[in-house]
């Protein structure tokens, strides 16, 4: 227990623990500061200035956010003077803002709407009224993302993000003073910026400055095409995040309703990227042995996510050769639905239009990568993000909260524990152990590895597997990454399998995931909770390993295993190469 | 080798527009017609406090310093005085005030009532001599303070004299010391900052190229005393000349181990190195200043930490002010006892100010603390040309206020000028006449904070810009009563949240203006006039009948818009006029004037 202060606020005192920030004192007080730029630990730069409070009498205000509180200290937090000064604050941001909330991402979320609503900003200092507003700048090249300066409120929050969890600092200011914009240097288009897509701009973002890029409107075109079949694969983290648009605590489980919404979004099939996790695992599984075993290059790196592996591309291309040449789990299913599933739907690949439903932003870049379909078609058409999904579900006006859950149909909807807890770090690593261990010692019955689980960014582990000491870590958020790939360079250790994940804590806290506000981000274990769900799902299972997934077996019985090698590593394996951005400064 | 004899030429900016390059370059060429180049030394100086006499040449050490304008002037000079050791009197710069040409540079009216500590060497050694400047006492307060006093005995010293920061904060500069000496920490830093960016601003330039070996033993002598091994100096890279003087000297400093290992026998070691900023205002904030030298943005952080607790690389450090730093030799010779003697009770020592505008004498003054603005308006300054009236005087450049008239009385020191609503600043002092439109003023000002805000927060970064935007409009004759009132709601809210000390003060001089002319800004608003003629959609022009016909107004007009016979009265075209103002300018005896939009006529 830290020993408490006595600070008076708006003429009432308090006990607050020592060290503590005024802004934090008042919220957990029940006293409203407004805050804008404020992100726990992330961005505390104190720039937006509307959390400015008044300090002993002092004449200038001071930000609460960063202000600690002393014992005896008086703070004011509401007066005339400070609604005026946070009202005028607000309609200068208000006044350079482009107003489009009928199609934003942010709707229904916005820091900074929900701001100017309640200063009742009269948006006074806008171009209606003569004022110049300055030139905005619209970063969208990119097949994942888009930076539209013109909804930017210049907090910061991304460019700290982008530092923070990744390492990179892609994002920064451009300009200055009132002309400043964020954007990658010279705002380069993101794809040759060196961005991995990690998204965790756009969840740092108050407003809609940072998104995805936006593919609802074909999706919504391609459910009422008749002369198309629209087969939908969700991934395994999105039943745990979804229901938190709709209401639901974080850490919600909503699995059958959010198979009943899509129903109702009129989509013709629907199966699980959980099978297809299975799938991953058996391939993958088998890589690694066969490198074990034949002398190949180790240790092997995990390759399902695709911003690790434009992490990997960009930064470390001389470890290509490390990482697993297996397709991820979207692009696997991807491929099996446009082969082996139009087969026995009896429709033309070219007719089907496979949608992914992904907790990732990068999963719209990889889906178009070029390897990724044959005969002209793209194994994987559409990639929504949890967040465009919600957006759907609410702009059709679905009652999600009242719906009737249902199960998918179809046999590639089946899946086992192993596959649910990919969306979680560790969770490859602990779903391949389980497949491997099995398949290296038929004695080995070991099925939870509650080594490489946990929120640590670099978990290490040592199994003794067949007469022989595997050594695997588990790595997650650039950050890490660098550090432990550094640390590859040097160390004498012989690692045989690492997972990597290019965001912090895996899937369930992906670019693509609900956005958590900044309140909120402080107060909850958005990783831990969303990680609980997929924990249960597989303690639940019967089936625990993805070996003995029927369906996967009768995949593989009734169709992979009757083509020929090269087709076979056509459909499930891919390449990698390396890349450069800024290539034309680089000599 | 030395030299015979010595010519300083002045390098000040005000000199160097008037192509004092040009000076430099035939003064050479007389010189090797006459093949003496060897014998004479030719050194660009800093600012000699005498810009409005055009470029200037000291001869030393006969310390005579001549006045130049012509090829055939500099071959006198040369022929005469160098050659032959006769001074050539009539080139002799006259006195300002007393309008004579005095034998003794120092008894110059002018320098009267100034106190040169902090220029104390520029002008009269050669900037690039580490011997001159030893010459003079250089190095020898270092020496004093690591012989005879203990760190701690030096803060007191320097808290004792009172200095004050002289980077517009007025911060104590002993107390400063001492919190980055109670920091504890195995490395810490030292900071000088020369990132001088206020318009029309020069001081710290003239101490930098004039005598730069005097920051770098203030800054020998910080570090000893706040437990520092490395310094920085932060200058702009639009200075050139100031850069090219310090790295020499630190190399000759180097040389003698006046910097480096173990200075005079002690085990105090100390090195500087440049760094040169790219010409962002506000990295004359010190949190932006460091986080530049760390190769980041500039942008100013949240204080605290101050900079003396978590600043370069996180290690504490102390940031001064060039004018600060040349104070500190002087007090650690002299004493501080002596330093007090000097100023005000609050506010000991001297302040240099650039002192231009609308004044007889510009230039570099450096005037003790308390020293009136009436003084140096109208002793040092020489009063303000064409009999017109003084209307204001702005100090502390973007971040100050203007001082009206009835104030011209008040001793000037930090203190004083805060509660007049401007501030000491770094330096600047622009004297304002009535042709002066304070709308514009204030419109000027704000330009350069719009364009010099770094971006990071809010009322700064969007507040300065619709200010500035409102006051464009009342210029153009468009604003409203309520624009006046927003302006003053969004000046009083920038001054108040912003983050950094350039939002705080970015509005003073719109406050400050409202405040003492606010007739000037309804006259916009209400009459659509602009009082002092400045501001163009607003002038009329009209020639009355005291016209002598001269014809100076129509051969100026640049359209054509003056027609008239000579010796008659001329008539304006106002439906051609672009309200240049060249007209009025041109015309010997004020018949052109400016009205009000409506009282316009042909």
């Amino acid at each position: 227990m830290s020993k408490l202060v006595e600070v008076t606020i708006n003429d009432k005192t308090y006990n607050i623990p020592e060290g503590h920030s005024i802004l934090r004192a008042c919220e957990e007080n029940g006293i409203i500061i407004p805050r804008l730029c404020f992100l726990d630990s992330i961005h505390e730069d104190g720039n937006c200035r509307l959390c400015s409070v008044e300090v002993d009498q002092q004449h200038n205000l001071k930000p609460a956010c960063k202000t600690i509180v002393r014992d005896g200290m008086n703070v004011v937090t509401e007066n005339k003077r400070i609604y005026d000064y946070v009202s005028t604050n607000l309609e200068l941001l208000a006044s350079n803002h482009h107003f489009e909330c009928f199609k934003c991402s942010r709707e229904d979320n916005c820091e900074f709407l929900d701001l100017l609503r309640r200063y009742s900003i009269l948006n006074e200092y806008s171009d209606l009224y003569g004022y110049e507003l300055k030139q905005t700048q619209l970063n969208n090249s990119s097949d994942a993302m888009v930076i539209d300066s013109s909804k930017c409120v210049l907090c910061g929050r991304c460019v700290s993000a982008c530092e923070k969890y990744t390492g990179i600092g892609v994002l920064d200011f451009n300009k200055r003073g009132n002309k400043t914009y964020v954007g990658p240097a010279q705002f380069r288009g993101l794809e040759d910026a060196g961005c991995i897509y990690c998204g965790k701009c756009i969840q740092a973002c108050p407003t809609g400055a940072l998104r995805e890029q936006d593919d609802i409107k074909v999706f919504e075109r391609a459910v009422r095409d008749p002369s198309k079949t629209v087969i939908v694969q969700v991934a395994p983290s999105i039943r745990a995040s979804l229901g938190e648009e709709f209401g639901y605590p974080v850490g919600t489980n909503v699995e059958g309703k959010m198979f009943a919404a899509l129903h109702l979004l009129g989509v013709d099939e629907m199966i699980d990227t959980n099978f297809a996790a299975d799938l991953t695992i058996v391939e993958e599984g088998s890589e690694f042995l066969d490198r074990v075993q034949n002398d190949g290059v180790l240790p092997m790196f995990t390759s399902c996510s695709p911003g690790w592996v434009n992490y990997l591309e960009l930064y470390y291309p001389e470890l290509i050769p490390n990482l697993s040449s297996c397709k991820s789990p979207q692009q696997m299913a991807g491929a099996i639905i446009k082969t082996y599933y139009a087969e026995r739907l009896q429709v033309d690949s070219k007719d089907v239009v496979s949608v992914s439903i992904m907790p990732c932003v990068a999963k719209k870049a990889e889906a178009k990568r070029e390897d990724m379909g044959r005969d002209g078609y793209q194994d994987v058409d559409i990639v929504l993000t949890t967040r465009e999904l919600a957006r759907l579900i609410k702009r059709r006006g679905i009652d999600f909260k009242n719906i009737q859950p249902m199960e998918p149909f179809g046999d590639l909807a089946t899946y086992t524990g192993a596959a649910s807890i990919f969306g979680v770090t560790g969770g490859v690593m602990e779903a391949a152990l389980r497949t491997v261990s099995e398949m290296l010692d038929s004695e080995a019955k070991l099925i939870e590895f509650k080594e490489v689980r946990g929120k640590e960014n670099m978990k290490e582990a040592t199994y003794h597997l067949a007469g022989k000491d595997i050594n695997i870590a588990v790595v997650h958020g650039g950050v890490a990454i660098k550090e432990f790939l550094e640390m590859l360079k040097t160390t004498d250790k012989e690692y045989h399998f690492v997972e990597f994940m290019g965001c912090i804590g895996g899937c369930i806290n992906g670019g693509g995931q609900p956005i958590v506000k900044a309140k909120d981000f402080e107060r909850i274990d958005v990783i831990k909770e969303r990680s609980k769900v997929l924990y249960t799902m597989d303690s639940k299972s019967i089936l625990r390993k993805s070996h003995l997934n029927p369906a996967v077996q009768k995949l593989y019985s009734d169709y992979l295993n009757k083509l020929n090698q090269h087709d076979l590593h056509n459909l499930l394996h891919t390449h990698y190469k390396a890349r450069t951005a800024y290539s034309e400064y680089i000599e | 080798m030395f030299e015979r004899m010595q010519l300083l030429v002045c390098g000040g900016e005000s000199c160097e527009q008037k192509q004092i390059g040009a000076i430099k370059d035939a003064l050479l060429v007389e010189l090797k017609k006459h093949d003496c180049e060897n014998e004479i030394a030719i050194t660009q100086s800093s600012c000699f406090g005498l810009c409005e006499k055009g470029a200037i040449v000291g001869v030393f050490p006969d310390e005579v310093y001549y006045q130049c304008k012509t090829k055939s002037e500099i071959v006198m000079i040369v022929e005469k005085h160098i050659k032959n050791n006769q001074i050539v009197e009539e080139l002799r710069i006259k006195d300002p005030i007393l309008h004579k040409r005095l034998k003794e540079h120092s008894n110059f009216h002018v320098f009267n009532k100034q106190n040169r500590i902090v220029l104390r060497n520029c002008g009269i050694i050669n900037p690039l001599s580490i011997e001159e400047y030893i010459a003079r006492d250089g190095y020898f307060a270092l020496a004093k303070a690591l012989k005879e006093y203990t760190s701690e005995e030096v803060i007191e010293i320097v808290k004792k004299s009172k200095l004050r920061g002289r980077g517009g904060g007025g911060f104590p500069t002993g107390l400063k010391w001492e919190y980055a000496k109670n920091s504890q920490s195995d490395i810490k830093y030292v900071v000088c900052n020369a990132d001088e960016g206020d318009p029309g601003a020069f001081m710290d330039r003239a101490v930098l190229e004039g005598d730069p070996h005097s920051i770098l033993e203030a800054m020998a002598i910080c570090g000893y005393a706040i437990g520092a091994q490395q310094g920085y100096i932060y200058v702009r890279a639009e200075y050139p000349v100031a850069v090219e003087r310090l790295e020499r000297a630190i190399e000759d400093a180097k040389n003698l181990n006046l910097l480096g290992d173990n200075l005079f026998g002690t085990d105090f070691s100390f090195e500087i190195e440049l760094r040169l900023g790219s010409g962002a205002f506000v990295c004359g904030e010190e949190t932006a200043l460091i986080a530049s030298i760390e190769g980041f943005r500039g942008m100013p952080k949240l204080k605290p930490p101050f900079p003396a607790e978590s600043g370069l690389w996180g290690k504490p450090t102390n940031v001064n002010n060039v004018e600060t730093f040349a104070n500190i030799p002087v007090i650690i010779l002299k004493g501080a006892d002596w330093f007090n003697t000097i100023g005000t009770e609050k506010s000991s020592g001297t302040k240099v100010f650039a002192l231009g505008g609308k004044i007889k004498n510009t230039g570099l003054i450096e005037i003790p603390m308390g020293t009136t603005l009436r003084d140096v308006v109208f002793d040092i300054g020489g009063g303000i040309p064409n009999r017109k009236k003084i209307k204001a005087i702005q100090t502390g450049g973007p971040s100050g206020g203007c001082i009206i008239e009835k104030d011209l009385d008040t001793p000037i020191d930090f203190d004083t000028l805060t509660d007049l609503g401007s501030m000491m600043g770094s330096g600047g002092m622009i004297v304002m006449d009535e042709d002066n439109c304070m709308v514009d003023v204030a419109r000027f000002y704000l330009e350069f904070t719009v364009e010099e805000s770094c971006g990071k927060c809010t009322p700064c970064r969007e507040g300065t810009k619709r200010m500035y935007d409102i006051l464009n409009k009342i210029s153009e004759g468009k604003g409203t009563l309520e624009d006046i009132d927003h302006l003053e709601v969004l000046a009083s809210m920038v001054a108040e949240t912003s983050l950094c000390g350039l939002g705080q003060t970015a509005p003073n001089p719109v406050l400050s203006t409202l405040k003492h002319f606010r007739d000037e800004y309804l006259a916009h608003v209400n009459d659509h006039y602009c009082p002092a003629g400045v501001c163009r959609e607003l002038t009329n022009y009209i020639i009355d009948d005291t016209c002598v016909g001269c014809t100076k107004c129509a051969t100026n007009c640049p359209v054509g818009a003056i027609i008239g016979w000579p010796k008659a009265i001329h008539k304006l075209d106002m439906s051609l006029c672009i309200r240049c103002g060249a007209c009025k300018q041109a015309c010997p005896v004020g018949s052109i004037k400016t009205v009000k939009g409506g009282e316009a006529h042909v």
